[in-house]
């Protein structure tokens, strides 16, 4: 590992300035999970990491039942978890969340950082497309919304210019009748990455008898994070049920293009595309069903 | 054989650890925590080429560089000569590759500097100049005739002789016992299987690393993290060319070892380094050094043949064996043969093993050398057996057991075994009494047989002159060996454990000990404690004698106390005793000194639970019991210890672990992150049922047990799988991948 700068900034200008001044040999410190790794295997070629963890923005997480959710991009995952906001109205975000390294990791990880890595298994990233979250990212030409769907676009490649930096994550209240759920499938009980998971977000009719709407989102099955264009139309106006989740599955099986590799094959990982996304929106079903009030503020 | 000792009190207790606590915060000294001054950094340039000869060695701009205080290569070694000068070329090729570099990660030159950043630096300074040969990476492809050669003087070695034509098969044997064909033609049942397994590594947490430092009188110490002092001191010895008394290699506390420290990495270049740089180097490796450039254990082609009778008999066995050696030869297909068919009695049989070269990582011993795989396919047809005439698995065992006199398909006869008993006491065990229930559940059964290894060990021990005893051991402690060898000590001294020390001595200050592997240091150094505390007992005794101005043989040595029957005049306890020392002729020093010849028998039987998702074909481990045969547990929670930690790596074995390769030859993962190994969350409370039949070669009857338990756990929990689901897979590991192909799913 190359000597490089550390800078700690305490405002999201002056943390732009820097990464701005450098361009592509500087990048943000989060929590450090997967950048300083990358440092140390030679990666990146860098002359400046910016610790952004003393920035009040990106350590805040706000919610409002009207305008929903903003997380700070460097709150540690082990923060998420423990939050009573995100436990009562985003439990599938905490579902991708929690399962992020143990508890040592959990500790330092970020969502930003997550997403930011834009590894193909990223699981929080499966999981803020299927809730149709965006990224704040401030950088010298001033801020924008990034829908995360479109946020990677290639293994470790990102839609950020040099000199940009994520901010937040911000998420829409959850609606009455909706409900959201990841899973992922490892070999092993936790503790590492997974082979393919899928994230699932419904909305129901009042009586639950029928989607309105839905988002499904696929990790370690495509060169990025994928969004499911078609699930939400295989599943408009049916009824929640295995066939609705068998129609899912199957769009979200076209939608894939696993690869080969040690952590598992594209056969294995095509059909497990099937078996997760009909568990996951079993799951976010559930949810739903038991969450007719919504926040009560908003229906 | 040894008169077994009665009435124990310190042998068979738990005391605490004496290196628990220093471990548990971290105030225990490791390699790596070497610090000497103006110590420098040694780094290895390693090979990025499976199979390449090497054109040029260009160090050069290395050299130059600031900060660097030395580079060396293979020149720098003393020049060949003697009467063995192929071998001894191979040896050192190993260390530094002089003109062919054999799998990716061999060593080609190493450099010496003031900072890592510079070394990496420096490295990337060396210009090494290949000719890029194709690797042979697969082992049935190695043996083809038209195969590439990774060593052109080496020819096939059996007891026909030596073979004419360049090879990459090292080494093939053949043995026959009784008619195989007439055996099989008398079976009614026969089950035939292939079965593959992939390189596996001992996954030792703590890496390599070696500090070594010169004298200006030609001195070298090393600071080493190693099973074997000694070993270390041969190899350097060898490499370099020096006397035995010109090195001392120091032990420092061992983070993990399962057999792949018997081997020397990092030591002779470290030792090179800093002769040639004049100042202290340490050379460590990291992670991904330490999968491609230890030796793990190999990978192998298994094909097994049995038939059995209606009746539930073995008539006859068949197994072809064939073991990747790695790039240099020496697979532990040997070991791997004599143990796979000896816990049966089995009258007809056949055992064919091969070892070949290829361009892998050269392999070493991982805790029951190249015997996991081995038993892993005999007890998975063993089962299958069962299973097809409807027999309880440990019923069809029992059946067929070897017992006292038994000669096996090796032509081994079993002595002193307790291979009956640990069957019973698994069927008996609450786990197998148990019924399991549920949907995609099973059960499955493994059952294994390891010896232990007796050999050298060298133990001293000085009474102080406040009656406490300083021993001084020449084994490495890996398991927990002071408190053990303490105990014993302990025990014949008629002491409690804490007037009793033991400490791992360096190899200047005790006599030579063989490595900390093949099950034998509790049981050999054992046998070193209990005569050097013998040793002390006597000389005490004649000490007595000369206090009291009697014959020594007048002189009684009991439970702690030096008296002479029916004068009561004449007594002192051991304390008592050891404070008259100074004044009678100094301290009294005992010495155990021993080459325990004899190999003792362990047999151990698991139990596993597993369930089975049907759609993901993800395995979690429900419950496990190993049963095993440990003669005697000098103290049953370091046994139980390893009980577990043997299964743990068995279990590793059975559904995770296993090295990718791609097509010329690059190791795909040699992280812990794509490396799997168990974690907590992947292995349940290991149950462990401790069977003592003593052994008689042993003061207390112990057995060597470390090795054993890592045998059984693959076969056991594959059946399990064929239990819950359906699907048997002769594959190692059993992904869910394999279980869903298996099931025709994928």
């Amino acid at each position: 590992m190359k000597p490089f700068a550390y800078e700690a900034p305490t405002s999201v200008d002056q943390a732009v300035t820097l990464l701005a001044e450098k361009g592509e040999r500087a990048r943000p410190l989060a929590g450090g999970t997967d950048i300083l790794v990358q440092v140390r295997r030679g990666f990146h070629n860098l002359d400046l990491l910016v610790d952004v963890k003393r920035i009040p923005e990106l350590v805040r997480i706000d919610y409002d039942a009207e305008e929903g959710l903003t997380l700070g991009a460097a709150v540690s995952c082990a923060v998420l978890c423990e939050h009573p906001t995100l436990q009562a109205h985003y439990p599938g975000l905490l579902d991708a969340v929690s399962i992020i390294g143990g508890a040592a990791i959990q500790g330092r990880a970020t969502l930003g950082g997550n997403l930011c890595n834009a590894a193909p298994s990223g699981d929080a990233i499966a999981a803020m497309i299927a809730l149709g979250g965006e990224a704040l990212v401030a950088g010298p030409e001033g801020r924008r919304l990034v829908p995360i769907a479109s946020f990677c676009t290639a293994p470790g490649v990102t839609a950020l210019r040099p000199g940009d930096l994520v901010v937040a994550l911000r998420f829409a209240p959850p609606k009455p009748h909706s409900g959201a759920a990841y899973v992922r499938f490892v070999p092993r009980g936790e503790m590492d990455i997974a082979v393919a998971g899928a994230g699932a977000w419904v909305a129901l009719s009042p009586g639950g008898t029928t989607f309105t709407d839905a988002r499904i989102a696929l990790s370690a099955v495509a060169p990025t994070p994928l969004y499911v264009e078609r699930a939400a139309e295989a599943l408009a106006g049916q009824a929640p049920g295995e066939d609705a989740y068998a129609r899912a599955a199957e769009a979200a099986q076209e939608a894939a293009k696993p690869i080969d590799d040690m952590r598992g094959t594209a056969a294995q990982r095509q059909h497990l595309v099937g078996v997760l996304v009909k568990r996951a929106l079993r799951a976010a079903v559930a949810r739903a069903g038991a969450n007719h009030a919504g926040t009560g503020m908003e229906a | 054989m040894v008169e077994i000792k009665q009435n124990l009190i310190v042998v068979g207790s738990r005391p605490a650890r004496v290196d628990a606590v220093d471990k548990v915060i971290g105030r225990a000294s490791y390699a790596t925590d070497v610090r000497l001054p103006g110590m420098l950094v040694g780094r290895v340039l390693r090979s990025p080429y499976a199979h390449a000869r090497i054109l040029s060695i260009d160090t050069g701009r290395a050299e130059k560089l600031p900060g660097v205080y030395g580079v060396v290569t293979a020149a720098d070694l003393p020049p060949l000569e003697g009467d063995d000068a192929v071998g001894e070329k191979a040896f050192r090729d190993r260390e530094l590759a002089s003109d062919k570099v054999l799998y990716v990660g061999h060593p080609i030159a190493a450099v010496a500097a003031r900072t890592p950043e510079i070394a990496q630096e420096a490295l990337d300074l060396i210009r090494v100049e290949y000719d890029v040969l194709t690797p042979v990476v697969d082992v049935l492809a190695a043996m083809k005739a038209d195969a590439p050669i990774l060593h052109h003087d080496m020819r096939t070695r059996s007891l026909a002789g030596t073979g004419e034509k360049p090879t990459n098969v090292a080494a093939h044997f053949e043995q026959v016992k009784g008619d195989p064909g007439q055996g099989f033609a008398e079976a009614d049942v026969i089950v035939d299987r292939e079965f593959r397994n992939p390189m596996v590594h001992q996954c030792y947490l703590e890496p390599h690393s070696s500090t070594a430092v010169w004298s200006d009188n030609g001195g070298l110490t090393l600071y080493v993290t190693t099973q074997g002092t000694f070993s270390v001191r041969s190899h350097v010895v060898r490499l370099l060319r020096l006397s035995m008394s010109q090195v001392k290699v120091v032990p420092m506390e061992v983070g993990g070892a399962f057999g792949g420290k018997n081997s020397s990495y990092v030591d002779g270049v470290a030792a090179m380094l800093a002769r040639k740089a004049r100042r202290p180097v340490k050379v460590t490796m990291s992670r991904p050094e330490t999968f491609m450039a230890t030796g793990p254990n190999s990978g192998s082609v298994l094909r097994v043949k049995m038939g059995a009778t209606r009746d539930g008999h073995l008539t006859a066995a068949e197994a072809t064996l064939i073991y990747e050696a790695g790039a240099y030869p020496g697979s532990p297909v040997g070991s791997g043969s004599h143990v796979m068919f000896a816990p049966y009695q089995i009258p007809n049989g056949r055992l064919e093993g091969y070892d070949v070269v290829v361009n892998k990582p050269v392999v070493s011993s991982y805790r029951a050398p190249g015997a996991t795989q081995a038993c892993f396919v005999a007890e998975q047809v063993i089962n299958e057996l069962a299973g097809t005439l409807g027999f309880d698995p440990i019923e069809f065992r029992l059946l067929n057991s070897v017992k006292e006199g038994s000669e096996t398909v090796d032509g081994t006869v079993h002595r002193h075994i307790g291979a009956i008993e640990v069957l019973q006491a698994a069927k008996a065990s609450p786990h197998y009494t148990t019924p399991l229930e549920g949907p995609n559940r099973g059960r499955g059964v493994g059952h294994a047989f390891w010896g232990n290894w007796g050999a050298c060990s060298s133990v001293t021990m000085t009474v102080n002159s406040d009656g406490t005893v300083s021993m001084v051991m020449g084994s490495v402690d890996i398991t927990g060996t002071r408190t053990s060898i303490a105990m014993q000590a302990a025990e014949t001294l008629g002491l409690p454990l804490d007037r009793v020390k033991c400490t791992m001595g360096d190899t200047d200050s005790i006599g030579y000990s063989d490595t900390s592997g093949g099950s034998r240091t509790t049981v050999a150094t054992g046998h070193a404690a209990v005569k050097a505390a013998h040793d002390v007992i006597d000389k005490m005794r004649e000490r007595a004698a000369q206090i009291w101005e009697v014959d020594v043989q007048a002189v009684v040595f009991d439970a702690g106390i030096f008296h002479v029957p029916d004068d009561l005049d004449k007594t002192l306890s051991f304390q008592a005793l050891a404070e008259l020392l100074p004044r009678t002729g100094n301290v009294v020093i005992g010495v155990g000194n021993v080459d325990v010849a004899d190999w003792g028998s362990c047999f151990g039987t698991h139990i596993a639970d597993v369930e089975v998702d049907p759609e993901t074909g993800k395995v979690t481990l429900l419950r496990y019991t190993v049963v095993q045969d440990v003669g005697k547990a000098i103290h049953p929670m370091q046994v139980e210890g390893q009980l577990q930690g043997g299964a743990t790596q068995g279990i590793g074995w059975a559904l995770y672990e296993g090295y990718e390769f791609d097509a010329a030859g690059q190791m795909l993962n040699p992280t812990l992150l794509d490396y799997k190994i168990p974690t907590a969350l992947d292995v349940p409370d290991i149950e462990t049922i401790l069977v003592e039949v003593p052994y008689p070669h042993h003061p207390f009857g112990a057995r060597g047990v470390g090795e054993n338990p890592i045998m059984p756990p693959p076969a056991a929990i594959a059946e399990a799988i064929y239990q819950a689901v359906g699907a048997r897979v002769c594959d190692l590991p059993i992904t869910p991948a394999r279980i869903l192909e298996t099931l025709g799913i994928i």
